[in-house]
């Protein structure tokens, strides 16, 4: 981070980047949130500890399965590196999701909504904490090893934007595109959005719920995965999996999708940016330490006036 | 939920009297038991463990109140004990400064660790009054922050209601550790006007210096106040109500029960509770760092409550004391084994993994935890249907 | 006479559906009527705009004069309107006495400082709420099976729970939402029996929603009928069975003349 004093359009440029790069990873993981809530009417509290786990599967397979741990620049670095360890993590956190939805989730289908959100609680507990053991990925912290070499591609109005900033600006909002495609424009989409509408006329429909079920969550926790891969890039210091950093990246995501409009899925992806703008811009021309409570704040704010978020439709009890 | 399964009997005049004051005159009771009985007898480690004990009951019991009673899900908890503490240490602190000219201990008997050596003070110091003032100005900075934080998100739905007790527990996480460095200077202190003091609260580092007055007097006569105030509520109209809401709103509010206010009063009187624990904490190892009260704390008075029987005070209490001696049990047990393992596979603390797999378990075996809505005493009148 | 339940031009829409049009009522105290029509006609609907569980787009509800329409469930309760449930929403995890006691409680104001202490004012609050309690479970058959959880009760007691409930409330005017779903006949004719009863013996007004003919048409004096959200037909229960427009709107088709 550059310590001289920027002058103020640098400031802003520099904040706007910054704000976009991480905006990008809250929208990434909030739209894992706003799928299971759209298809199960649940917040799954674990989807923030599938971010971490990302994040630190990036840094075993990097750092253990490639040999890069020590290693100062990205010069020897082959150049598939980057695509094979953020596949890695995205199908080893896909497979995880999977697992926890089975095994956890399932069997509390018909349970009332608070159960299974304990439940979640356990399941994020138990990730962060067997994550922590020394045969996991131990209770310290650690660096990444650099992937992508530090060349500068852009000036913006004078702030450096390296080609790490790129792939963290650009890898989400290719994967969103990619998402808007599938669940817009093909069946298994098609089938997402029936289920998410009404879970037993879809099923009436021929459709399979619990593949539809599944399969959400794999793509969600391989979102995640990926803003965890990214967030490890750009910011390679990786404290240990039951820090609070990390449950505080996963909440702020949250409220990402909140204030986009929970189970929308455009509305996580602005969610995601505008979160991710206004705790920047918070940093930058407010007080640096209250960083978390401008998001929070947000939060309060929306659920008091608009609890249905940005772009959600508010639904009425059937009494 | 009455046990009685017979009429309900007034009792006699005389005794009217005697329940009334019966709450206090028995909360004095088994303090002075513990502390001039128990605590000689189990000696200084035990006794601190009974102390440990005693403050997680308060939080336990606290917590059932909202989550249980109402099932108001709140996951912030330690947000208004460490509010308590804070609040707690400043008026101890601060005021001891301005009355005694130092931090120090000023208090009597009652207040006094027998582990700390022989004391031949009178039983009541005045260092005794301002610590009882600084717990009970804890609980009612907690409260107050339970009300300002209740008010408008008891309307959310659960999940919601979740994450901003969540986001509040954080919040105030954050807040406490940006406030100033301390004072510890008695020219410094009486220098700055109480509002700046309550600034000065030690930020990142914690508040230190905080004179040590909690003992098993203090801690088992909240405890026993708690428990009392709990238990009566339960089998009342008061308690009812929130019962009810917890059962169905929609039928409750049908019935006349002012929803919104009475899942307030939950909320504040349980915040105020935990601010007296939090008091009382900070008092017991002479400092409070809001670090350490995060969503962690928030989590343990969640697994107890729930593995205990949200809605439960017996149940609650007992998943206190079990939970507070676990990680002592288990430490002993590690500890033993892994000295016949090699380093490398050594176990670690195990606490946190066994406790998320006790929770994940119950939740999908026994949802309504191990005593559910019933208490210890309910277990004599057999609830079985009759067969038709 | 003034009449005691006053409705007027009543409406609400959810979306672009208009469940409710322009829905006029009016009791008289004593009064039993009714509230008919097919399924979806609004007829609970109805009911959730005078409890306050939805607020009307339009329209007044008066309770001897009082303005009920705005008001939340709870204030509305209090002000002497109590209901039942189509879907039963008893408290199920507490006793079958404490479901009336949270009725009984209705016009107390306990205070947390009183209920600690056990104040004589408390002592003497929860006796009253005991005896009341008491009383409307031996009225409703309940008496024996009071320190049961409600759950565990067979249906039919269920139904009477909730109806024993509701007269807790010491309401002026009792909605009853199908009382009579579910039961079998014999069931059905001691439920008409126990309304009569409740009206002498509480002294209270009775609208009913109902389904089933021979409870509407045995019991109530008026008959009101719904058909998507519109009033088609009011009158004696003799009037509202041969009116061809109510036999069109539950056969779908329209009944030739003769066919009552």
């Amino acid at each position: 981070m550059d310590t001289q004093p920027l002058d103020p359009l640098m400031k802003l440029v520099q904040t706007l980047l910054d704000g976009f790069a991480v905006g990008g990873m809250y929208a990434l993981i909030a739209l894992g949130y706003t799928m299971v809530y759209g298809i199960l009417k649940f917040i799954n509290f674990a989807h923030s500890d599938v971010f971490t786990l990302g994040a630190w599967v990036s840094w075993v397979l990097a750092a253990r399965a490639l040999r890069l741990d020590g290693v100062a620049d990205a010069g020897g670095t082959p150049v598939w590196a980057v695509p094979s360890v953020l596949l890695g993590a995205m199908l080893l956190c896909g497979a995880v999701g999977f697992l926890i939805e089975r095994l956890a989730y399932k069997p509390l289908r018909a349970a009332p909504r608070l159960n299974v959100l304990i439940t979640a609680i356990g399941v994020s507990l138990l990730l962060q904490n067997v994550g922590q053991l020394r045969v996991v990925f131990g209770p310290y912290p650690k660096s990444m090893p650099p992937l992508l070499p530090d060349v500068t591609l852009l000036h913006v109005a004078g702030v450096r934007l390296p080609v790490v900033d790129l792939l963290v600006i650009g890898l989400p909002l290719v994967l969103m595109l990619a998402l808007e495609w599938l669940i817009f424009r093909t069946r298994v989409g098609l089938a997402m959005r029936a289920v998410s509408y009404n879970t037993q006329t879809a099923a009436l429909m021929g459709v399979n719920v619990n593949r539809v079920i599944s399969f959400t969550f794999v793509l969600g926790s391989a979102l995640a995965a990926a803003a965890g891969f990214l967030y490890a890039l750009k910011y390679v210091g990786l404290k240990q999996p039951a820090d609070t950093t990390w449950v505080m990246l996963g909440l702020k995501a949250f409220v990402a999708a909140v204030v986009g409009g929970i189970g929308n899925v455009r509305g996580a992806m602005l969610g995601g940016f505008a979160i991710g703008l206004l705790e920047f811009l918070g940093v930058a021309y407010l007080e640096p330490l209250y960083r978390d409570v401008y998001v929070f704040a947000v939060l309060i704010l929306v659920l008091l006036f608009r609890p249905a978020g940005i772009l959600g439709r508010s639904s009425v009890e059937k009494v | 939920m009455n046990a009685a399964a017979g009429r309900y009997r007034p009792p006699a005049a005389w005794a009217h009297a005697l329940q009334s004051a019966a709450p206090l005159l028995v909360a004095v009771g088994v303090g002075l038991l513990m502390h001039f009985a128990v605590q000689p007898a189990v000696g200084a480690f035990k006794a601190r463990v009974l102390v440990d004990i005693g403050i997680n009951i308060i939080l336990a019991v606290s917590l059932t109140l909202v989550n249980g009673f109402t099932g108001q899900f709140s996951i912030g908890h330690a947000g208004f004990m460490a509010l308590g503490g804070y609040a707690a240490g400043a008026l101890s602190y601060y005021g001891s400064f301005r009355l005694f000219g130092a931090a120090a201990f000023h208090g009597g008997v009652l207040s006094w660790t027998a582990s700390q050596g022989p004391f031949h003070g009178p039983w009541l110091g005045s260092g005794d009054l301002l610590f009882v003032a600084a717990c009970l100005v804890g609980g009612l900075v907690a409260a107050g922050a339970g009300y300002l934080v209740g008010l408008p998100s008891l309307r959310l739905r659960g999940d919601y209601l979740a994450i901003v007790t969540l986001g509040f527990g954080e919040i105030v996480r954050v807040v406490l550790q940006s406030t100033q460095t301390q004072l510890s200077q008695a020219p410094d202190v009486a220098a700055t006007p109480w509002p700046l003091l309550t600034l000065k609260l030690g930020g990142a580092l914690g508040f230190i210096g905080l004179p040590f007055y909690t003992t098993l007097f203090w801690v088992y006569l909240a405890v026993a106040l708690t428990l009392a105030v709990a238990i009566r509520l339960k089998r009342s109209s008061y308690g009812r109500a929130f019962l009810a809401i917890r059962e169905d709103e929609v039928a409750a509010e049908a019935l006349g029960v002012h929803t919104t206010r009475y899942k307030v009063r939950a909320f504040v009187l349980a915040a105020f509770l935990a601010g007296v624990a939090g008091a009382l904490y900070a008092h017991l190892v002479g400092s409070v760092n809001a670090g350490e009260l995060g969503f962690q704390k928030s989590f343990e008075v969640v697994i107890m409550v729930v593995l205990g029987g949200m809605g439960s005070v017996s149940g609650s209490t007992l998943a206190a004391i079990v939970l507070t001696l676990l990680p002592e049990l288990l430490r002993t047990v590690t500890g033993s084994v892994n000295t016949y393992l090699p380093r490398a596979y050594e176990l670690p603390d195990l606490r946190m993994i066994i406790y998320s797999l006790a929770l994940i378990l119950m939740m999908i075996l026994r949802p309504q935890g191990f005593f559910g809505l019933r208490e210890i005493w309910d277990w004599r009148v057999r609830r079985r249907p009759r067969p038709a | 006479m003034t009449p005691l339940l006053e409705v007027t031009r009543l409406s609400i829409a959810f979306g672009g559906l208009r469940a409710v049009q322009d829905f006029n009522l009016a009791l008289a105290p004593g009064d039993l009527q009714g509230l008919i029509g097919p399924n979806g006609a609004g007829k609970t609907t109805v009911f959730n705009l005078l409890t306050g569980v939805y607020r009307p787009a339009a329209g007044e509800i008066r309770l001897a004069g009082r303005r009920l329409d705005g008001l939340r469930p709870f204030q509305i309760a209090r002000a002497g309107l109590a209901r039942t449930f189509q879907a039963s929403r008893l408290l199920a995890d507490l006793s079958v006495a404490d479901n009336v006691r949270v009725g009984a409680q209705l016009r107390t104001r306990p205070s947390l400082l009183g209920t600690v202490l056990r104040t004589r004012r408390h002592r003497d609050t929860e006796g009253d709420i005991e005896a009341r309690t008491q009383r409307l479970l031996e009225t409703f058959g309940l008496a024996e099976r009071r320190a049961e959880l409600a759950r565990h009760l067979p249906y039919g007691d269920q139904r009477r729970l909730e109806m024993a409930r509701a007269l807790a409330t010491q309401p002026r005017v009792l909605l009853l939402d199908e009382p009579a779903a579910g039961m079998n006949p014999q069931e059905k004719l001691a439920l008409r029996e126990l309304i009569q009863r409740i009206r002498r013996e509480f002294d209270v007004t009775i609208l009913l929603i109902e389904h089933d003919m021979s409870v509407v048409m045995s019991i109530c004096e008026t008959v009101t009928v719904l058909d998507y959200g519109v009033t088609i037909a009011r009158g004696t229960p003799r009037e509202v069975q041969g009116d061809p427009r109510v036999i069109e709107a539950y056969l779908g088709v329209a009944a030739p003349p003769g066919d009552a």
